[in-house]
Formats: structure tokens, C-alpha cells, sequence
């Protein structure tokens, strides 16, 4: 019986030839990784350990960007209180207001993670990383601690569903589209416990940033992680990004999946999750009429390149609707830069919509950007759960950026081709 | 010999952990704190109900979403002995059992307890007794590795022996 991809990364962490399904091992971590909110938790267990070092220095990252800039006095007690940390451990990879960014934008970035890596981050959404052929998943704070103490962590060896991806998109349709499509047809648990893995043709022409925002939203399944296999583009992302050795893995021929489906990438159209579950999409041509009162694009899952520049694309000359607020929030300093220099901001500006520095705050009803009681948001984020961006009883709606940028325009939710 | 019992505070499926603690009060860590606005966006009256030992039961994919550990600390802090559920999220279980909020995964359970039922679990058999409707119900056992982490009272305590540090 062979193995997935998934299953080799953890068979070669482990130091085992093979591994099963279901089997419990303990795995090296080559990034342990935290952010603002989880971080203070994994330091209070960690000090809990004993310990005086963490295992190692330069395979430890820490991004505050949740709360930050600090909304309050609280939330900067608790960047104060990580950076105390970071500093008397020595910690290498921490990532100030000024260098930071959404920490799933950044760290691909930075080259601390590369194909065949094992990651854990007490954020859920480091199943990012797999766009890159690691083993990336998300965890809690105590096994944050554990991982900076020992630098292992345990895990249950996952099943895994196969997604062969054929064709290619058309128009104004994403790799957001194609996450939102998977999870509303295997629903928020269908992959639970398992890995995701994406493959076939149709993968090489997805660019790397469409990858992320797939692996990204793994989660939203319920996956362990989401991984796509190595290609040209993966390579080509790695060498310029990291000095780090990588490993490629490929699932043998008789790897156990425990459920295959064909995507094929001509037949999706633009997907919308409606409140207040990922799973709860529909197609852009069965939105109906959905007023909006604000929009909300970047985030972990879209705040890259690709993601601005198909936003500033629809922007472009036109403006927003007088009743929606539009804020746009680019990834990293490294996104905001090279957005700055090709001219997209004034793009934004001049349409109507402000610019953040890069953080996580709307999309986790944080900051900068929350929801009163009724109103209902168009988010290229990746959760509309109750109450997730603010008010319990106000929505939001997930889409793409050529979705978002478009509604914007409209007041309400339409396709791109509406309005260009 | 490990048990709870209480009466059974019940949610139906997917309930996330955004809902089980809002990120708004994710400025702290303090399990108290939490605990004061645990589940509100889900059910305003849960905190002012539950009482010292009670039991949540829930659907399918409890404690999906975000990977905050805020989520089983509030619950715990609240008063919850165990959570009971068809199905969990998979970083809320491990997080569960990393901070030694006990937790069992019992479909047929979840689906025939009642809100109010008085229940009493034995962690050490895994069988889930329904003193109100006198039925007696059997949970996933964990595996051995897991029992050991609860056992220890947690991965901490876990990774203390493991390096052998007794101070």
C-alpha cells in the first residue's frame, strides 16, 4: 500500500520508512510558528515546562498581526508581553509592525518554509504553507509550547482525499472560487482529520498565489492540511524567495485516497458563501439581490498580489457605490510596496476605498473595519461564521477580489462582468 | 477512577469556535475573564445557566474554525466537566485534550440526549450513562497515546516526564 504526500513528508519527520493511516507519531518540526493572540497563551505553558532555551532559535517565527497595530491597551500588553519572549529567547524570525505582515502572506515570503517541510502554527490557517508541498497544519497554544520546548509534535497519521484539478479557469474566476466551490460540494467537515491533496494538469496554471488561497482555506473543511504537488512554479517561488534545501514528495502510484474527485476548472463560475457557513455557496448567477454596506479585501487568503491587482482592475476609473465602505489590506510590507509602486493604490484611492497596513483585524472582527448590527459585508476573507466580523447579527458573504472590487462598485453583490 | 456529571447543555452541529469565545475579548488569556462571554454569540443565557459540572453535548464538527485554545479554556473556566459530541473539529480536540478539558466523540450520545438530561460519564470505560432516560451509551475509546496525555493531566505535564523535570 503506498503513500500520499502528506503521509511522506510525516513518514520522513518521524524517521520511519513507512507509515499508516491512523498511526501516531512523533514528527520533527522544522517551523513552529505563533501570532498576537495565541503566542501569550504558548509562552505561559511553555514557561509552565521547565525549560530555560527553545529547541531552536532560528525555527521559531512569531508575526504579530492579529490586534496590531494594537487596537487597544490590552492587545498591547500582549504584543509587550510576546516580545519580552522573543527577545530574552533570542528569537530569530519576529517580525515588528514595520517588517510584518498577515503572518500566512509573510512567511511564504520570508523562505521559512519550503516542500517537505513540517510546520505546525497555533493559527488555523497555516495549512497555507502546503501550496508549497509542505506539511503545514494548524494547532493550539499548548502545542506551540510543547513544539518551541522539544521541537516535535504529535500526530495521527491522515487519511487523505485526492482533488485532480483538469482544464483551466475562465475569466474573472479564482482560486478562491475553486476553494469555495470544493467546500460547499464536501461541506465544512468533509475532509475532517484528513489531508487535502491537489494534483493533475490543471494545477500548472494556477500561479502560486492562487494555491495559497486553495491550501489556505483547507481548514474551512475541516482538513488536517491541504497540500499541492511540486511543479515548475513551485520551484521557481522557492528560489526566489528561500536558501533553504527542499524536498519534493510525490504520492505513489497506490496511495490510499479515501475519496477522489475531478475538478474540472472550465465549470467553475464565481462562488459566493453565503452567512454563515463556507459551505453555504452559491454561484454568482444565484446571489439574488444582496444590498451590502461594506467590502473587505485581502486577508491570509487574498491579500497578495494577484488579489489587488484583479481588485484594482475592476476599480480602475470607476467609483464605489456612496454607501459602501470599501478597505483593502494588503498582506505584507513586501505586497504594499510593489502594489504602492505599480500604481494600484491610487487606483483604490481614487475609486473610493482606503488602504490598511497589513493585519488580520476585520476579517476576525478585530479591528479596523467591524460590522454594526444588520449590515451585511462582501469579504475576500475566509470565515463568515456568526458574529465574525462583528455584530452577532451581522453578515458576511465570501467571495473573490474581482467579486468583491465588483460589489463594491454595485452596492451589492455582483459579478465583475456587471460592471466592467 | 475519572467521572462527570450534570446536567446537559446541548447545541446542534458545526458550532465554531468563533461563537464559543468572540475574538473581541482574545485581547486576554485570563480563564475567568473568558469564561464570562463564553458561547454568547451562540446563547446569550449560557453563562448565566451553567452551573459547576455541567455537561455540553453537541453535533457534528464542534469547535471548528480558528485554532484559539481561548475556546476549551473558556469552556472549561465556565464549568464544564466534558463535551460530548457526534463529531470535533480536529485542532479543538487536540486542543482540548492538550489543556485537559475532557471530551468524547459518541454519535449515538449526541443525537439521544436531551437538553436538561442528567448524565454521568466514566472516562475510564468510555460509557456515557443517561440517569434521566436510564440508557447507557459507548464512546470511541482513545488511543493509548492520548490516554496517557489525559493521564498526565495534559501535554505539559506529558512533556515534563518525558524530559524528566520534577521541579
Amino acid at each position: 500500500m503506498g503513500m500520499t504526500m502528506t503521509q511522506k513528508i510525516l513518514a520522513a519527520h518521524a524517521g520511519l520508512d513507512k507509515v499508516q493511516a491512523g498511526e501516531l507519531i512523533k514528527a520533527k518540526l522544522d517551523l513552529v510558528l505563533g501570532n498576537d493572540v495565541t503566542t501569550p497563551v504558548a509562552i505561559k505553558e511553555f514557561n509552565k515546562i521547565g525549560v530555560d532555551k527553545v529547541f531552536d532559535a532560528n525555527k521559531i517565527a512569531i508575526v504579530p498581526d492579529h490586534f496590531t497595530p494594537n487596537k487597544d491597551i490590552k492587545s498591547a500588553e500582549q504584543c509587550k508581553y510576546v516580545r519580552e519572549f522573543v527577545q530574552e529567547k533570542e528569537i530569530v524570525n519576529y517580525f515588528e509592525i514595520g517588517q510584518m505582515g498577515i503572518e500566512h502572506v509573510l512567511i511564504p515570503e520570508k523562505g521559512l518554509v519550503v516542500a517537505g517541510d513540517v510546520v505546525i502554527g497555533a493559527d488555523s490557517h497555516t495549512c497555507t504553507y502546503g501550496a508549497l508541498g509542505a506539511f503545514s497544519t494548524g494547532i493550539g497554544s499548548t502545542d506551540m509550547a510543547a513544539g518551541m520546548a522539544t521541537g516535535e509534535a504529535w500526530f495521527k497519521v491522515p487519511e487523505a482525499i485526492k482533488f485532480e484539478l483538469k482544464g483551466s479557469l475562465k475569466p474573472w474566476v479564482s482560486g478562491k472560487d475553486i476553494i469555495l466551490h470544493i467546500i460547499g460540494m464536501i461541506g465544512v467537515d468533509g475532509a475532517l482529520y484528513q489531508s487535502m491533496e491537489f494534483t493533475g494538469e490543471g494545477v500548472s496554471a494556477l500561479s502560486m498565489d492562487a494555491r495559497f488561497t486553495i491550501t489556505n482555506m483547507a481548514i474551512e473543511a475541516g482538513a488536517k492540511n491541504g497540500i499541492f504537488e511540486v511543479d515548475d512554479k513551485t520551484i521557481a517561488y522557492m528560489k526566489e524567495h528561500s536558501q533553504k534545501p527542499y524536498t519534493e514528495y510525490k504520492a505513489d502510484e497506490d496511495a490510499v485516497y479515501t475519496k477522489t474527485f475531478e475538478i474540472n476548472l472550465d465549470d467553475i463560475k464565481p462562488t459566493v458563501a453565503f452567512p454563515h457557513l463556507p459551505d453555504n455557496t452559491r454561484t454568482i448567477d444565484n446571489v439574488g439581490e444582496v444590498k451590502i454596506d461594506q467590502v473587505v479585501i485581502g486577508s491570509c487568503t487574498n491579500g497578495r498580489m494577484e488579489d489587488l491587482r484583479v481588485a484594482a482592475k475592476v476599480l480602475r476609473g470607476k467609483k464605489i457605490h456612496p454607501y459602501v465602505r470599501t478597505i483593502i489590506f494588503p498582506g505584507s510590507q513586501k505586497v504594499y510596496l510593489q502594489a504602492m509602486e505599480e500604481g494600484l493604490f491610487k487606483d483604490f484611492v481614487e475609486a473610493g476605498a482606503v488602504v490598511s497596513t497589513p493585519t488580520c483585524g476585520p476579517c476576525l472582527g478585530g479591528h479596523m473595519g467591524i460590522l454594526a448590527k444588520g449590515e451585511r459585508a462582501v469579504a475576500t476573507t475566509n470565515r463568515n461564521f456568526v458574529g465574525r466580523m462583528g455584530h452577532p447579527e451581522s453578515e458576511v458573504y465570501l467571495a473573490s477580489p474581482a467579486v468583491a472590487a465588483a460589489s463594491a462598485v454595485a452596492g451589492k453583490i455582483v459579478s465583475p462582468e456587471e460592471v466592467m | 477512577m475519572m467521572q462527570a456529571q450534570g446536567k446537559v447543555i446541548k447545541y446542534g452541529d458545526n458550532v465554531d469556535t468563533d461563537v464559543i469565545i468572540p475574538a473581541r475579548y482574545l485581547n486576554t488569556s485570563d480563564p475567568q475573564e473568558l469564561a464570562k462571554y463564553c458561547m454568547e454569540d451562540l446563547d446569550k443565557t449560557f453563562i448565566d445557566r451553567v452551573n459547576s459540572g455541567d455537561i455540553m453535548v453537541a453535533g457534528r464538527n464542534f469547535g471548528c474554525g480558528s485554532s484559539r485554545e481561548h475556546a476549551p479554556i473558556a469552556i472549561k473556566a465556565a464549568g464544564i466537566s466534558c463535551v460530548i459530541a457526534k463529531t470535533f473539529a480536529r485542532i479543538f480536540y487536540r486542543n482540548a485534550i492538550n489543556i485537559g478539558l475532557p471530551i468524547l466523540e459518541c454519535p449515538e450520545a449526541a443525537a439521544d440526549i436531551k437538553e436538561g438530561d442528567e448524565v454521568k460519564v466514566d472516562f475510564d470505560t468510555g460509557e456515557i450513562i443517561n440517569i434521566t432516560q436510564n440508557k447507557v451509551y459507548k464512546s470511541t475509546p482513545f488511543p493509548q497515546f492520548m490516554q496517557e496525555l489525559i493521564s498526565a493531566n495534559g501535554l505539559i505535564e506529558y512533556i515534563r516526564k518525558q524530559l524528566g523535570i520534577n521541579n
